[in-house]
């Protein structure tokens, strides 16, 4: 926490909780925007005179992506709404080669969401900003009745600008290449259902909400000829490689001792009965690059404080195309689908 | 939530407590705690493994039993090392 | 973890697997009784370190996969009433009743909870005097002392508004069934281990001695299936047809006869219809008249239902070992997990989910079983 936001404390606000009056676009809507958003957001917050942000961008090529966060609880060890929400956008420019730049953010508050849970989240927004080095550029607020909303749920949109000569695709994979993951999987899925599911933890599990772009660029930097990332979020790395192998239409063998797992995950699992290679993360890298760079990457990685426990875990092969076989701790092997049988709702 | 109607997980009682006349205990499984009941193994004590399907505590596990099989994987291999 | 790490361990289970391979002489078809049992089995793939001569077939132990279209039908029926909160374990979320499941009931506003323990759902009703809270306690032997102990606690603290929709089956009287029917190919068992660690090994003697099977109890972990299947193949081989209890850390030959008193004090068995197999006497477990007040299906009149199959699923013959997920048509076409056609699809623990989830007969050998 810097010495500015020890001065400065959370924004006042006239109301303890949120009334349909603030999303009416009339007085109390501009006192909720300067007093919490802008104040909240300060100099990584948008200049809101006018409609639209007008940004300068070099010549090139930009990503743009969009995401709703519906996380439930909104709160959780490591992380929370907010977080997820400049996090998620902003992961997914960054493993598409781009470097983030701008985010916008649309909420609809339910009637009745206290307006200090409302601060503390642009608060949180604000320093995900601040680590991720994005500016928030534009937001919107609606507000709709008590019963109709569940607290809150945003929509961010990233854009981020893409430099000359970087192409990764998913459709980019193959025979031969290595599949690496930037460390243990599972972290933030299980660090959602603790909290829903009351499991107490010896030391609790914490999502692993990070800002990936700093790691896809020591990545890059390594290893230019990338053929494709992604972070594994929903359906964890098992959908993840499945999505990858049927875009190339290659396999993917992986190897399942050699993914790495913290052990609160793994009993976690074992209790809920869920499989850590289908739980969603939210601060983790999976890299297919050409074998010739795998060392060079995985080094980068792990150099990188995201990327401690990186580790190889697999390799693209020409057959089953469209499959990924998991070779199994006993030497045998199955598929490894993209279904887990119960999808886990609400995660991010 | 997979197999959950078979899910019996061995949990290592922490502590016991009582919950108006049941008889409950918090039960560690691996670095996770949960409560379980377990008026139906009156005597087992903290330091005791369990065996937990649907939040109940359903048997011991028995240390000497489960060494068996290792006994005899030990006794396997020295067959082969002898062969 | 202990306890469930050494029992996953690569060299030990290759050792067991060795063993198998070096005592079949001849083939042998083998079922395994417990739908967490068929789950391992194909999550690890433990039939492809067997040798080609015993053949694992998947047995009915899937109370998910069992529970019969009416009984669906009135849950879904009860759930929809107005007042109501509908709790369940989390496998029956997705089944499909003759209309959609309990989600598609949750997204018309019906109130359905997911629960760990039936004891949440207790917890539920105290702290909700005004709801009428129902439990859906599906289940074999296993479940059944948590159910009671529920039902036990709920009348004890006076709980008006606890009631529980009860569908238990019991497992002796399906393995007798399947092996009095005509077509049967099954030749020994792997016992269901958790079942064993209330009910305890002696009901399995008689069906061993009547029918001549070896019936090996047998718990859920790779070495443990594989200790299981090389014990009844040395039976086989030896033409012994005993039980054999090879889960011996976590059940005693008479159970835990503290959570039985129980269960007999709130159940009482009864006839029971088994989808995909039929009706089957004595099958089953219902509340006692005692217990009237706790009963979902007395307290809640559910008229008109009519329930529809679909005629295409071979889930009964899947169930007892008569055809692999593969022989059916429909498999992975028009039935898959996210819209089953059948008992065997419906939970993670049937057969044809299993092998849907890890394409069992798609399964490469990396090495087979051996040294």
């Amino acid at each position: 926490m810097s010495d500015d936001d020890a001065a400065c404390p959370l924004p006042a606000s006239r109301y303890e909780r949120v009334v349909l009056g603030h999303g009416s676009g009339g007085r109390l809507s501009a006192d909720l925007l300067a007093d919490v958003f802008l104040a909240g957001y300060g100099d990584r917050g948008p200049d809101a005179r006018e409609d639209s942000a007008t940004l300068a961008v070099e010549a090139g090529r930009i990503a743009l992506t969009t995401d709703a966060f519906v996380v439930h609880p909104r709160v959780f060890p490591g992380g929370d709404l907010g977080a997820l929400a400049v996090y998620g956008t902003v992961n997914d420019l960054a493993v598409s080669g781009a470097v983030p730049r701008w985010l916008t953010a649309a909420f609809v508050i339910e009637e009745g969401l206290e307006v200090a849970e409302l601060a503390a989240l642009v608060a949180s927004m604000r320093a995900a900003c601040e680590r991720a080095d994005v500016t928030l550029v534009a937001g919107d607020t609606k507000v709709v009745d008590r019963g109709k909303g569940d607290g809150v749920f945003v929509t961010t949109t990233g854009v981020g600008v893409i430099p000359p000569g970087r192409s990764l695709s998913a459709t980019a994979a193959r025979p031969g290449d290595a599949v690496l993951v930037s460390g243990t999987m599972g972290d933030h899925g299980i660090a959602i259902l603790s909290v829903r599911e009351g499991l107490t933890l010896e030391g609790p599990v914490r999502s692993d909400a990070a800002p990936l772009a700093s790691l896809v660029e020591a990545v890059l930097a390594a290893a230019p000829d990338a053929r494709c990332l992604r972070d594994p979020t929903r359906g964890g790395l098992a959908s993840t490689l499945n999505e990858l192998a049927g875009a190339s239409a290659v396999g993917i063998e992986l190897d399942e001792p050699a993914v790495p797992v913290g052990d609160a995950v793994r009993g976690a699992c074992e209790i809920l009965g869920l499989d850590p290679l289908h739980v969603a993360n939210e601060g983790k890298l999976v890299a297919i690059v050409p074998e010739s760079s795998a060392d060079a990457a995985l080094s980068a990685m792990r150099a990188h404080p995201l990327g401690e426990r990186a580790a190889r875990v697999g390799r693209v092969v020409e057959s089953r195309p469209g499959t990924v076989v998991l070779r199994t701790a006993l030497g045998t092997r199955r598929v490894l689908s993209m279904l887990s049988g119960e999808a886990l709702p609400r995660i991010c | 939530m997979i197999g959950a109607m078979c899910l019996g997980i061995p949990g290592r009682i922490v502590d016991l407590e009582d919950d108006r006349g049941l008889r409950m205990g918090r039960v560690e499984f691996g670095a996770i705690r949960r409560e379980v009941c377990l008026e139906y193994v009156p005597d087992a004590q903290p330091g005791d493994w369990v065996l937990v399907h649907v939040g109940f505590a359903l048997s011991r596990i028995d240390e000497a039993e489960a060494s068996r099989i290792f006994e005899l994987l030990e006794q396997m291999g020295e067959l082969e090392e002898g062969a | 973890m202990r306890y469930l790490d050494e029992y996953r361990d690569a060299d030990a289970v290759r050792a067991i697997a060795a063993a198998i391979h070096e005592a079949t002489t001849r083939p042998w078809v083998i079922m395994e009784v417990c739908g967490g049992q068929t789950h391992s089995i194909v999550r690890y793939g433990l039939d492809t370190l067997l040798p080609d001569a015993i053949e694992l077939v998947h047995g009915p132990g899937c109370p998910v996969c069992v529970t019969p279209l009416t009984m669906i039908d009135r849950a879904h029926a009860i759930a929809a009433r107005e007042g109501v909160v509908f709790c369940s374990f989390g496998d029956m979320l997705r089944v499909p009743g003759s209309r959609g499941d309990l989600l598609s009931r949750k997204s018309e506003g019906a109130d359905v909870r997911v629960v760990y323990s039936p004891l949440d759902a207790v917890r539920l009703a105290e702290a909700h005097p005004d709801r009428e809270v129902v439990f859906f306690a599906i289940g074999f032997e296993t479940t059944s002392p948590a159910n009671a102990m529920a039902v036990k606690v709920a009348a004890r603290r006076g709980l008006t508004n606890f009631s529980m929709l009860v569908s238990h089956v019991l497992v002796p009287p399906v393995i007798d069934a399947m092996l009095d029917a005509g077509d049967n190919r099954v030749q020994a068992f792997l016992g269901p281990g958790h079942v064993c660690t209330v009910m305890g090994t002696r009901q399995y003697e008689a069906i061993a001695a009547r029918h001549g099977v070896p019936i090996v109890i047998s718990g859920f972990e790779p070495l443990d299936l594989l200790d299981g299947v090389r014990r009844a193949v040395i039976q086989l081989e030896a033409g012994e047809a005993r039980v054999d209890n090879a889960y011996a850390r976590a059940v005693r030959p008479d159970g835990n006869p503290a959570s039985r008193a129980v269960v007999d004090e709130v159940f009482e068995v009864c006839d029971r219809d088994w989808r995909g197999v039929g009706p089957i006497a004595a099958s089953g477990l219902r509340l006692r008249a005692a217990y009237r007040d706790h009963d979902a299906a007395a307290r809640f009149a559910v008229e008109d239902l009519r329930t529809a199959e679909p005629a295409e699923c071979i889930s009964g013959r899947v169930l007892r070992g008569l055809a692999k997920p593969s022989d059916c048509p429909a498999f992975g076409t028009r039935c898959t997990p996210e819209h089953p056609l059948g008992a065997t699809m419906v939970s993670s623990e049937g057969a044809c989910a299993a092998y849907f989830a890890y394409r069992a007969d798609d399964l490469v050998t990396l090495g087979g079983g051996a040294r």
